[in-house]
């Protein structure tokens, strides 16, 4: 496979990205370049609850995206697929520290983890109230003694999305807290590969793919998942990745629920729409009510073809926050 | 008891000291070690994980040489490591960054302000090294990660030294027994880090971090001889 991709030099990836993220959003947020991270413009917002995230670059419009009211108060960007290091972490957990306490939204990945609790220490030493959420949604890997534990994929933006209004309708440090864990405790996701993608400095793909295969439950990073099948029609593949999902909650007959339909970056609208479609149906003949939705790609592995299904148990708390006012770069609706 | 009279040493003459000069060498040759196998550890962390192994620990190490020609000249090893540390901490990122970060910092307590590192004090640094690895990152032998490196090095480590042996003889041991480690991760599946969500699938590949812990204490017996 050729790489074909609109970069300079590709040590310059990230840095060019995010300068033109503050270009396009100064109204927004605003940028350190040294140590890199994103923040909303008004932070720190006093007596608020800042809320980080952050990982490895690749995956926009997660963390950037999200950054603004409502929502993430900073994202920290790592190198392309790679954790940030603890320092931008930290510099960003001070940005946004308003006297209320910090919270952190951490993926369930072994570097993001490292990192984020390495910072947590070295802000905690400074006298900042730091609580992590390890969010774990993908239930396509085991929960066991035997892996590093379910990773934390797309439902992370339905985390980000609905602690942050906890916090910006002024809930302490333990309550948004608790919202965080709530959310993260009743969303589950499952992922499928079409094509693999190109780190920009690798150069050449993360994983191969003979032309008829897919990959069921693959992480966001071109991890493998499950099991390596024929490609078959939409259908037939939002079956197999809704399956797990519902049966791990289990999502039962007359639950309301958030169906997210997330796209891996390479794959058109117009299919995320016949995935969407089929779940849909499939909901339905449950007795599983969609109340509320999101279709788009927002949590990406750079130009991987595929996507990702995210459903999400709600009550009337957690529909309140989803409706609640944002205002970032990739989520708008309310003001 | 001086140099002179150590026992079993694998130099004809006496055994070398391991003073802040030949930390100082071992970093260094560890960083063109690094990049020299910087796309091979890429290829190996392909293969189980994310790819970029030898990008972020050559970018690590990389950092740390300007660093070392800034040294003051009245410097110990266990500054030199500690400096080896937070360099890493802040600039590798992945796991590898706070897991070797943390390494070199609990073996920089691990000698102290010493002006020099004696086989006892080897031992130490090596086993403090691998104790801070598990703290952060809980891995047990035979998860298929760098601690299978690690621990296979400090037990034959505490060994040779406990045999009477010089500190030459005690790295050699380590570095042997390192290689061997990372070799058996192979067949191993892997209950830690990104290889975990592979199964079995992972078999058959080697670890990568234990891959560079083998390289980082190969390094570190390679530069004695050239004292």
């Amino acid at each position: 496979m050729v790489m074909k991709k609109l970069i300079n030099d590709p040590k310059n990836v990230v840095n060019d990205a995010v300068a033109g993220f503050e270009a396009a959003h100064g109204d927004i947020v605003r940028i350190s370049h040294d140590p890199v991270y994103i923040v909303r413009n008004d932070a720190p917002v006093q007596g608020k609850v800042g809320i980080v995230s952050g990982g490895g670059s690749g995956h926009e419009p997660l963390h950037g995206g999200f950054v603004g009211y409502g929502m993430l108060d900073a994202a920290v960007p790592g190198a392309v697929f790679t954790s940030p290091t603890p320092d931008p972490i930290l510099a960003a957990t001070q940005a946004v520290d308003g006297g209320a306490g910090v919270l952190h939204i951490v993926k369930n990945y072994t570097g993001d983890v490292l990192n984020f609790e390495t910072a947590a220490d070295l802000a905690s030493a400074e006298g900042i109230d730091v609580r992590a959420v390890i969010i774990n949604d993908d239930v396509a890997v085991k929960d066991s003694l035997y892996t590093a534990g379910r990773r934390g994929v797309a439902g992370t933006v339905l985390v980000e999305k609905i602690t942050g209004a906890a916090a910006e309708r002024g809930d302490d440090l333990d309550a948004v807290v608790t919202v965080a864990e709530k959310v993260n405790s009743r969303v589950r996701t499952m992922g499928v590969a079409l094509t693999p993608c190109v780190v920009p400095h690798a150069g050449e793909p993360s994983f191969v793919l003979a032309d008829d295969e897919i990959e069921i439950g693959i992480g966001i990073h071109g991890e493998p998942g499950r099991e390596r099948i024929k490609l078959e029609p939409a259908d037939a593949i939002v079956d197999r990745l809704l399956g797990p999902i519902l049966e791990d909650l289990p999502f039962v007959s007359g639950d309301e629920v958030l169906l997210f339909v997330n796209g891996m970056g390479g794959t058109p609208q117009i299919e995320l729409y016949i995935v969407f479609r089929r779940a849909a149906e499939v909901l339905k003949e449950k007795g599983i009510t969609v109340t509320r939705s999101l279709v788009g790609n927002y949590t990406t592995s750079l130009e991987m073809a595929g996507t990702s299904i995210s459903v999400l148990k709600l009550d009337d708390e957690l529909t309140g926050l989803w409706d609640a006012p944002v205002q970032t770069a990739a989520l708008r609706w309310g003001r | 008891m001086t140099l002179n009279d150590q026992p079993d040493s694998v130099f004809a003459d006496a055994a070398p000291t391991l003073d802040t000069a030949w930390t100082v060498r071992w970093i260094r040759r560890s960083a063109e070690v690094l990049a020299a196998n910087r796309a091979a550890l890429n290829t190996l962390d392909r293969e189980i994980g994310d790819g970029d192994h030898g990008e972020n620990m050559d970018r690590g190490f990389q950092a740390i040489l300007p660093k070392l020609d800034a040294l003051p000249d009245e410097t110990t090893p266990g500054a030199v490591l500690k400096l080896v540390a937070t360099t890493l901490i802040s600039t590798v990122g992945g796991a590898a960054g706070p897991l070797y970060g943390t390494a070199f910092l609990k073996a920089s307590g691990a000698v102290g302000d010493a002006e020099w590192v004696d086989a006892a004090a080897l031992v130490s640094l090596l086993a403090a090294a691998r104790d801070g690895i598990v703290l952060r990152g809980k891995a047990d032998e035979g998860d298929k990660t760098m601690i299978d490196a690690w621990t296979p090095a400090v037990n034959a480590a505490l060994s040779a030294q406990a045999a009477g042996t010089g500190v030459d003889v005690v790295l050699l041991a380590a570095a042997d027994a390192a290689a061997r480690g990372a070799q058996a991760t192979e067949p191993l599946v892997a209950r830690k880090g990104r290889a975990s969500y592979l199964g079995e699938r992972a078999i058959g590949h080697r670890d990568p971090g234990s891959q560079s812990t083998s390289l980082l204490l190969r390094a570190a017996f390679d530069v004695l001889a050239t004292a």
